[in-house]
């Protein structure tokens, strides 16, 4: 107590002295938030609207100009395309994928975490350099999927079984199959999250839950319909959300899994951020790429509030 | 679903026996299915090392080991690049934003978690609302502020906007929240101050967050590309992933040489990852499940 009198002969109250404590705390942190994150994000708003000079005082306002250009773009609507089919294809193949790993994962005794680790490994390494190694794998001439076809002809060729045979494939040349050879890096470089967010999910379930429904006689596809799914939801939603919003800014992937053609053949692969980097940083064409960066953002934000209303709306089981 | 005990009960005897047999069964086809994953999984890394130990012709034959086992690629990557600096550059960046985000992410969670002040809540949401603000949105700016003070091609360039992430805010709100209460006024009521109270009883208790949010800010700053990229291009301020990407499309087809780069840029974090296995996936489930 003898503090309490202590701060009284200064005139403050204890509760005083705290929330003092608490903005001396907080001004650094704050004015960074503010310095580094909002004001920056509004400089996105405002650049969009002028044309871009490196003198503010020399920058004319153009209103929405920039934003009817981007939806009259034919690469535009290409990128933003593109960036919806990597997540629509990416996400339901990484989370179904990382759930039936998990399931496998949980039903083993021995080499669990050895497993986990191994299927974890490539989601925390770079993907500057996956994307590398994948674009050598996936490459025309010498590539290891194309070795495998030949191999593979060889060998349909050598017990006469001609139908067997597949052609060679320029993965990521073709039009057609480049956004799928990209989209297959990442679900492989995200399965491992999936991996380990579900499994800490299965562990959360209670066993009690299991052994009611042994009980009553309900075999394993029922248990995992009705039981693991419906309890797994919160986690499931987590796992969409986080994923798609990743997959929405994929940039690092794009640019060096094919980096002669960035975003090529034909703009197939182009993301929303590659294409704003190359408009920023390629072009100078500054606010139309910050056009493009405030259309990535209020995809974000309509994610999120999905997000926001599927998890407060809670049902319990 | 309502089950009469006499069904359940026979039912329960008669499949003791097979129900084991069958996990038996069960048990194998999910260690098949797990080590083929597993092997698709690795693949990549093998396929890399194996081809960055290849002589510089070898790499486009079709077997499949190297005839001999070479570091002739790794010597001249290390060699005709400024691999060494960039590595050394990824450090720093990515040591002193790790040192900060522990220090200012603690700080202001411990404050957000165990202060009383106005104004408390619509803080937290502010600071949690940049969570939802992509990078691309931010690095135009960033890049303008950049060139204007010369920040271009330095270390500060590189490492500020990093300082604060406002999820290690989130994540060490979460463990300053589980620690009891009383603990605190006990210790303010012993004449402990306010800074005290954040470094001597608070900071020694969150070691758990401070080891995920510590490594997964390090991981995440030494594979950054896209800030990088924009901030640091001249050859002495690249980072690795900067540095191996530039060197690699100069490389053209060079694939030897690529892929010991690619090794480079990937091989210090597969070491990281399996010295601190533990912690990085205890780390992913508490940021996830937490956050």
């Amino acid at each position: 107590m003898t503090s309490r009198t202590a701060h009284r002969r200064k005139g403050l109250s204890l509760t005083q002295r705290e929330a003092i404590w608490a903005y001396v705390f907080l001004a650094l942190p704050l004015f960074f938030f503010l310095a580094v994150r909002f004001w920056p994000a509004i400089q996105s708003f405002r650049l969009s609207l002028y044309t871009w000079h490196v003198d503010p005082a020399r920058r004319t306002f153009i209103g929405l100009d920039y934003y009817r250009e981007m939806f009259a773009s034919p690469v535009f609507h290409q990128a933003l395309k593109n960036t919806l089919l990597y997540a629509v294809v990416t996400v339901p193949a990484s989370i179904a994928l990382g759930l039936a790993v998990a399931l496998l994962l949980q039903s083993i005794t021995w080499g669990r975490g050895l497993f986990r680790a191994i299927y974890f490994a490539p989601y925390i390494t770079p993907a500057v350099g996956i994307a590398w190694v994948w674009g050598w794998m996936y490459n025309q001439n010498f590539g290891l999927f194309n070795r495998l076809i030949l191999a593979w002809w060889d060998f349909a060729e050598r017990i006469g079984a001609e139908w067997l045979i597949i052609q060679p494939q320029a993965f990521l040349r073709n039009p057609s199959t480049a956004l799928y050879a990209v989209a297959a890096v990442v679900v492989w470089q995200q399965l491992g999250f999936q991996v380990v967010i579900f499994l800490a999910g299965l562990q959360g379930i209670s066993r009690s839950y299991y052994e009611a429904a042994m009980i009553d006689g309900a075999n394993r596809w029922q248990i995992f319909r009705h039981i693991t799914l419906p309890l797994l939801n919160p986690v499931m939603v987590f796992a969409v959300i986080i994923t798609t919003i990743n997959v929405l800014q994929l940039f690092d992937q794009i640019v060096n899994i094919n980096f002669t053609d960035q975003g090529g053949p034909l703009n197939r692969t182009l993301s929303l951020a590659l294409y704003m980097f190359n408009e920023a940083f390629g072009r100078a064409r500054v606010g139309y790429a910050a056009a493009i960066t405030v259309v990535l953002f209020l995809m974000i934000l309509i994610i999120t509030l999905i997000q926001l209303r599927i998890t407060q709306r809670r049902v319990e089981y | 679903m309502v089950v009469t005990p006499s069904r359940v009960i026979p039912v329960e005897k008669a499949e003791r026996r097979p129900r084991r047999r069958r996990a038996h069964w069960t048990q194998v086809a999910a260690y098949v299915l797990l080590a083929l994953g597993a092997v698709l999984m690795l693949f990549p890394f093998v396929w890399m090392l194996l081809s960055s130990f290849k002589e510089a012709r070898e790499v486009l034959s079709p077997g499949f080991w190297p005839k001999q086992m070479t570091l002739v690629n790794y010597i001249e990557v290390i060699t005709r690049t400024s691999f060494p600096r960039w590595f050394l550059n990824s450090l720093i960046v990515a040591t002193a934003t790790t040192a900060s985000v522990l220090f200012l992410c603690s700080m202001v969670g411990y404050v957000l978690a165990r202060l009383r002040f106005p104004g408390r809540t619509l803080i937290f949401v502010l600071i949690l609302s940049t969570l939802m603000i992509p990078t691309e949105m931010l690095v135009i700016p960033w890049y303008v502020i950049s060139s204007r003070f010369g920040w271009i091609n330095t270390y500060w360039g590189l490492i500020f906007p990093g300082l604060i992430p406002g999820f290690g805010v989130f994540l060490m709100r979460q463990f300053f929240q589980t620690l009891p209460g009383d603990l605190f006024d006990a210790a303010r009521i012993d004449g402990v101050s306010e800074p005290g109270l954040f470094f001597r009883i608070g900071l020694p208790l969150v070691g758990p967050g401070l080891a995920a949010l510590g490594i997964f800010s390090f991981i995440g700053n030494w594979n950054a590309y896209l800030w990088p990229l924009i901030a640091g291009q001249s050859p002495s301020m690249r980072t690795v992933p900067v540095g191996i990407s530039l060197f690699s499309g100069e490389a053209g087809a060079a694939w030897h040489l690529i892929m010991a780069a690619s090794s480079l840029a990937i091989i210090p974090v597969l070491l990281v990852f399996v010295l601190l296995q533990r912690q990085i996936i205890e780390g992913v489930v508490l940021t996830g499940l937490k956050g």
